[in-house]
């Protein structure tokens, strides 16, 4: 629409829609357009994967004083994508007592759920693949169901250890499903939209955790914690806490089925991050005054692009960073912390968000 | 009503395009790991892998009962959500009259985990 950044791909999609429709029949075109986004999402998905690998790889190192892979490629870069070709040669181990059916869609439906997700993040300036009007809700909607397969994987094994897993995990997954909702539901209150595009453009001038200060820093921090526990990370990572559990819920898969969980894992960490960043810290959208033109264009000279991922990316760094700062908790702690704090505080910041937009205590114009 | 996504395609069109890329990276990497990873066989490399002793007694048995009060708590907030979200769309145009139909709603709610506490489903035993 308006021009925020310099890149826009509203009108380089419209004349690639045109180009293709002038060449080939309208159908043909739909058709060619769908398979070129279900591949743009392949490799968007595959190589966002492999980088998250590293860059948390590297990030843990540097926290232990380690220095992490450094000896495939210049910087250790190539390294998982040697780790996606060892993984990919080998055995796929056959068990028995299984239940086959369960224990195979388990991965589909780990996948299905962090892909959809993954397909409605704005990822820049026109550069959105899925644009429902409840974009947001079809997100949390969407990313819920992952909770399913981590429940028959852990199920279908037929292994004590990958039960008790999976049932923390969804006990985990689903109480801390709640305060990711009901944050982003006070954020919604305050934008008045669920569509993902009209919420970005909505912080042009202020990103949302400026305009609606005290409640949007409280919905973020809350977000923060619940989105870390919702991607099965430490301090939460207690489903596959290696010294009780083995592995947790996926102990018995191997080879590239396993990998299948591991690629979701980091995926989920991104699509956490890149809906905080969407939710808080204005999308794709630059930093930019009201007034300032000078400053606001300069801050356009950078692509959208360029801005959605760095700000997922440091978002990203600071779920990490919970990591190596804060011990493991029990599941009564863990499940306390949920229903006994966040929750009750959620609700009283949801409320408080009521009082902020009825008083007009916020900075623009809704 | 439609919304349009990239290139001006329905949106659910693109939602069953990326259910598909989901599903066809699975199956894709299944089918390469399937030709080229190599295959032997073992009695033993079937059993389940818990600690090196072999597994004893029935796995898919009871489990702890707190787990499901978890969801069944989960279930009722979540419904609660979901109903919050058409209101928080329109906050702005009910005015006084949406918040204050609401709070009835929410107190209701919050007396529903202030019983819940109470009779001490919040802990996990």
């Amino acid at each position: 629409m308006d021009n925020y950044t310099i890149d826009n791909f509203h009108t380089f999609s419209a004349w690639f829609d045109n180009l293709l429709n002038n060449c080939m029949p309208s159908w043909l075109a739909t058709t060619v357009e769908c398979v070129l986004v279900g591949v743009g999402l392949l490799l968007v998905y595959s190589v966002l994967a492999l980088f998250y690998i590293l860059y948390e790889r590297k990030i843990c190192a540097y926290f232990q004083c380690r220095l992490g892979p450094n000896r495939v490629g210049p910087w250790g870069l190539l390294q998982s994508v040697a780790d996606m070709f060892k993984i990919l040669i080998k055995e796929l181990i056959s068990l028995n007592h299984i239940d086959k059916f369960l224990f195979a869609l388990a991965p589909y439906l780990v996948i299905i759920a962090s892909m959809l997700a993954f397909a409605v993040l704005p990822w820049g300036n026109g550069l959105q693949i899925i644009d429902f009007n409840i974009g947001i809700f079809f997100l949390i909607a969407c990313s819920s169901i992952g909770v399913l397969g981590i429940l028959l994987a852990g199920w279908s094994s037929n292994n004590k250890f990958t039960l008790i897993g999976a049932l923390r995990s969804g006990a985990q997954m689903v109480s801390y499903e709640l305060s990711v909702g009901l944050s982003i539901l006070t954020m919604v209150a305050f934008a008045g939209t669920m569509d993902v595009v009209k919420i970005v453009e909505a912080q042009a001038d202020h990103w949302f955790i400026f305009s609606a200060h005290i409640p949007a820093v409280i919905a973020f921090i809350i977000y923060m914690i619940a989105g870390t526990a919702e991607t099965n990370r430490g301090p939460f990572d207690l489903p596959e806490a290696e010294s009780e559990l083995t592995a947790g819920y996926h102990t018995e898969y191997s080879g590239i089925h396993f990998g299948f969980f591991y690629l979701a894992e980091y995926l989920n960490l991104f699509i956490v991050a890149s809906v905080a960043t969407l939710m808080f810290f204005g999308g794709w959208m630059p930093f930019r005054v009201a007034g300032w033109d000078g400053f606001n264009e300069i801050m356009g000279y950078i692509p959208s692009v360029v801005w959605f991922l760095l700000k997922a990316f440091v978002l990203s760094f600071v779920i990490i960073w919970f990591k190596w700062t804060y011990p493991r908790l029990r599941i009564d702690q863990l499940l306390a912390l949920e229903w006994k704090y966040l929750l009750p505080i959620n609700l009283f910041n949801l409320a408080l968000m009521v009082v902020v937009i009825w008083q007009g205590w916020y900075f623009g114009t809704f | 009503m439609i919304s349009l996504g990239i290139f001006g395609i329905d949106s659910a069109v693109l939602a069953i395009v990326a259910l598909l890329t989901g599903a066809g990276l699975v199956a894709l990497a299944m089918w390469l790991a399937g030709l080229i990873s190599p295959r032997s066989f073992n009695p033993q490399k079937g059993e389940a892998y818990e600690c090196g002793i072999p597994t004893r007694g029935v796995t898919m048995t009871r489990f702890n009962v707190g787990y499901y009060l978890f969801a069944i708590l989960f279930l009722m907030f979540d419904v609660e959500t979901v109903f919050l979200f058409p209101w928080a769309v329109c906050l702005r145009g009910l005015g006084g009259a949406g918040v204050a139909c609401v709070a009835v709603f929410f107190a209701i709610l919050v007396l529903g985990l202030v019983y819940a506490w109470r009779k001490g489903a919040l802990e996990w035993k």
